[in-house]
């Protein structure tokens, strides 16, 4: 323990001490891709995303060194904690609503269903999303992208799944944004998401990716999961019927909280 | 009955990135019991780094059951009511790593070593991290626990909370270095 180190500053741990370039940047992704598929061959079980991910400079620091124990869940680890209606209004779905004019950018709704490792739905849980403007600039302090922020749109929606496990929100379609893990560094277009499960092993923070982004293979962050199909699993589908003549593009995604076979058994009462 | 095979693989986690305090910020987020209530507790410490910095832009959350045992169904976890007992609490680290919760003690459930079910994200941190924070008071009960018991000393010392003389709890989560949290996959 170090009472003499004190906190850095956010934004200056944002910037990266030893900035590579993006080549040198993508040759370490692919190698690292490599050894994970060369591990997996040898017969290793490797986690869908890497907790040690170097090419994600922010982590080299900041990932446990030693495997995960694994353990049986207890009885409050199989259980999550119980949201309805009562947490969010329904307006708080349509992040293009939060102000009183319309938001710049290209207005898109997005859905689909949250389901658990066996397929079935999961209803009256929480979803969180929280995303750049369609410039590409966050409302947060910290983020100083010389890029606009947008007074009439600031980027966080949540809701409440269905009984079908179905969500749906309206938006903006979020704009990419350059960041300092390396020199000449953007983010893929992306939304963030906040997910609870029907057991708290089950809960996960995610990103939804757009369809056809050039900027995939360049992205530390994106190539922090290693298998190409799950990588496919972040990326929402065009869906032409959810497109709103006149008015939004349609996207779907759908989500899945993995967890122990202990959480097929569900709690009683409740769902 | 035995689970059946799994149909759909689970979603990958990704960061919670440098931005998500207006996303996920709310009211009273880290009052999972409201403090004026009878056996409110603080639950709080620092997350450091694997240089023992402490982390600014953490997110640790919370989940325990009710100090007679009972795990809480209330809902409003979201938009407190300052009554309900949720179980659940959200707090984002201050600029020195802090995190902190209104809570209460979690009682025994099932005769087991009660403990508080937590989950940490952070920029620079690629997936969610599981671990757990017990109350130090039971002896028996910590040794009877299959994880604890599984434990070194060093490593069981990372999942035990420490009383304060007011009877809060303090406890530091140490994502790399020497002192390490134990973290769980499940």
């Amino acid at each position: 323990m170090s009472t003499s180190t004190t906190a850095a500053a956010p934004e200056s741990l944002l910037a990266s001490p030893d900035q590579l370039s993006q080549n040198e940047i993508t040759a370490e992704i692919r190698h690292y891709h490599a050894a994970a598929e060369a591990r997996e061959a040898a017969g290793e079980h490797v986690r869908a995303t890497a907790h040690d991910f170097p090419p994600y400079r922010s982590s080299i620091l900041r990932h446990p060194t030693k495997n995960l124990r694994l353990v049986d869940p207890e009885t409050i680890e199989l259980w999550s904690p119980a949201f309805g209606q009562r947490d969010v209004a329904a307006i708080e779905a349509d992040l293009t609503l939060q102000h009183t004019g319309e938001p710049q950018g290209e207005r898109i709704t997005v859905q689909g269903r949250l389901l658990d490792s066996w397929g079935r739905p999961v209803a009256n849980q929480l979803i969180e999303v929280w995303q750049a403007n369609a410039a590409g600039r966050y409302i947060h302090q910290r983020d100083q992208h010389p890029a606009p922020l947008d007074p009439n749109f600031t980027g966080a929606g949540r809701m409440v799944t269905n009984d079908n496990g179905e969500y749906k929100f309206t938006t903006i379609k979020p704009g990419p944004y350059p960041w300092k893990n390396h020199v000449n560094a953007w983010r893929p277009a992306h939304i963030h998401f906040s997910v609870f499960g029907a057991s708290f092993t089950q809960r996960i923070i995610t990103q939804m990716y757009f369809p056809g982004d050039p900027l995939f293979a360049l992205d530390p962050i994106y190539n922090s999961i290693h298998r190409q199909k799950d990588r496919d699993q972040l990326i929402g589908a065009y869906n032409h019927d959810l497109t709103v003549p006149e008015f939004s593009m349609g996207y779907e995604w759908d989500i899945v909280v993995d967890g122990p076979d202990a959480t097929w058994f569900e709690p009683e009462g409740e769902h | 009955m035995p689970a059946p095979q799994k149909t759909h693989a689970g979603t990958p986690g990704q960061t919670i990135g440098p931005f998500f305090a207006f996303g996920l910020d709310y009211d009273k987020k880290h009052e999972a019991a409201f403090p004026h209530s009878p056996g409110a507790i603080v639950l709080g410490g620092i997350v450091y780094d694997g240089d023992g910095a402490p982390i600014p832009d953490a997110i640790v959350e919370i989940f325990g059951a009710d100090s007679d045992g009972t795990v809480p169904r209330g809902r409003g976890s979201r938009r407190r009511d300052d009554h309900t007992f949720t179980g659940f609490g959200r707090s984002a680290t201050t600029d020195e790593g802090g995190y902190e919760f209104w809570t209460r003690n979690p009682g025994a459930i099932d005769g087991k070593a009660p403990f508080f079910a937590v989950v940490v994200f952070a920029r620079g941190l690629p997936d969610k991290l599981h671990t757990r924070i017990y109350l130090p008071e039971n002896a028996e009960l910590l040794a009877a626990d299959p994880l604890l018991s599984s434990l070194t000393p060093e490593e069981r010392a990372t999942l035990v909370a420490t009383r304060t003389p007011e009877g809060y709890l303090r406890h530091d989560i140490r994502l790399q270095g020497e002192k390490e949290t134990v973290f769980l996959d499940f």
